[in-house]
């Protein structure tokens, strides 16, 4: 597929994907100058951080006045899943020129990662494109949304449950992706230890619940002697 | 006390510079890094587990607590579980997606349960 013709897939496939994520920044902007941050730095960790968790718990942690050492070391242990998503899509998004692969890896996000795996485990001429098509609308929501929760604080509806728009994305994404014992073993155990989990500090859980998922599909697989095919 | 103005600015720097670091790493490194086989196969088990991970903890709550802090015995927390409007709007939810592998109408059923179970 042309790049553009990818890049507009990646977008109408993202669509219902920015719903979930209005709520989510205008929590970004609106709690950042509650917790005495201006304006601007609200902005600032949108668009130089952009990761919404790892951002609530740096606006949380400023609004305390915590060391410099622990804003940052929170923000990178959260952000170190997405490590796991890079891997995950290097071998896909290898064909493309360095520049684009650059600004791929900015606009990294668990969206963008869920939506495109999907799709490039289906599909062999997805490239790129597809993927940016994914991120970039995302990148675009999130820096409005932030700007205008800092203006207007985060007034949603209280009787919509937007907050719930987001697990169901993912839970769209997942039903596919399980494909067999493996997989299905994989998710099985990373949303139990993820849940279990829940207490750890700095957003730990999730990171420690996908490797045991992982952990328990690498050995499901090796015992059933192999389900997925590359 | 809110963290003095320099700070702020310099966690937002420190912060985006090593997030950038996490993100681009494989990206960046692939071909150049070789990949041991057992780190990739490993990886076709990263969607299903992550995906799982973001989503059963959101389901997994009881008045809007997370099941493990909400104080309740084992069997208490999985009967209310499967009793809760949130872990029922998500089966509903997940039916959806397996007949109709779209986003859109998942976030509609899903929702509208949840809806309507709330207005009961």
């Amino acid at each position: 597929m042309s790049f553009l013709a990818d890049l507009r897939s990646g977008a109408r496939d993202t669509a219902p994907v920015v719903l979930g994520i209005i709520p989510f920044g205008l929590v970004a902007g609106a709690a950042a100058v509650e917790a005495g941050l201006t304006g601007g730095q609200a902005l600032g960790l949108s668009v130089v951080v952009f990761a919404g968790a790892s951002q609530l718990a740096a606006i949380d942690l400023l609004g305390d006045g915590a060391p410099l050492a622990v804003v940052v070391g929170t923000v990178l242990v959260i952000n170190l899943r997405m490590m796991m998503y890079s891997a995950s899509l290097a071998p896909h998004l290898d064909r493309a020129a360095r520049r684009w692969k650059a600004l791929g890896a900015y606009l990294l996000t668990d969206q963008a990662y869920a939506l495109s795996i999907a799709t490039f485990r289906r599909s062999d001429t997805a490239g790129i494109g597809y993927y940016l098509g994914t991120a970039a609308p995302l990148w675009i929501v999130w820096q409005l949304c932030t700007v205008l929760g800092v203006v207007l604080g985060a007034r949603v509806p209280p009787w919509l449950p937007l907050d719930f728009a987001l697990p169901l994305v993912f839970l769209a994404l997942l039903v596919p992706a399980i494909e067999g014992p493996a997989t299905g073993l994989a998710a099985l155990v990373g949303g139990t230890f993820t849940t279990l989990a829940v207490g750890l500090p700095y957003e730990l859980a999730l990171p420690v619940g996908a490797v045991a998922g992982v952990v328990a599909g690498v050995v499901t697989d090796t015992l059933t002697g192999g389900e997925v095919s590359a | 006390m809110t963290a003095p103005n320099a700070t702020i600015w310099l966690a937002i720097l420190l912060g985006g510079v090593g997030t950038y670091a996490i993100r681009s790493s494989f990206i960046m490194l692939y071909g150049r890094l070789e990949l041991p086989a057992s780190v990739e196969h490993a990886l076709r088990f990263v969607p299903a587990a992550v995906l799982a991970a973001l989503v059963v903890p959101e389901l997994a709550q009881v008045d809007g607590t997370p099941v493990v802090q909400s104080g309740l015995s084992s069997v208490e927390a999985v009967q209310t579980l499967l009793m809760s409007d949130r872990v029922l709007a998500g089966a509903l939810a997940a039916v959806a997606a397996y007949y109709t592998e779209d986003v859109l109408v998942t976030i509609v059923v899903g929702m509208g349960t949840l809806l309507a179970l709330g207005a009961v």
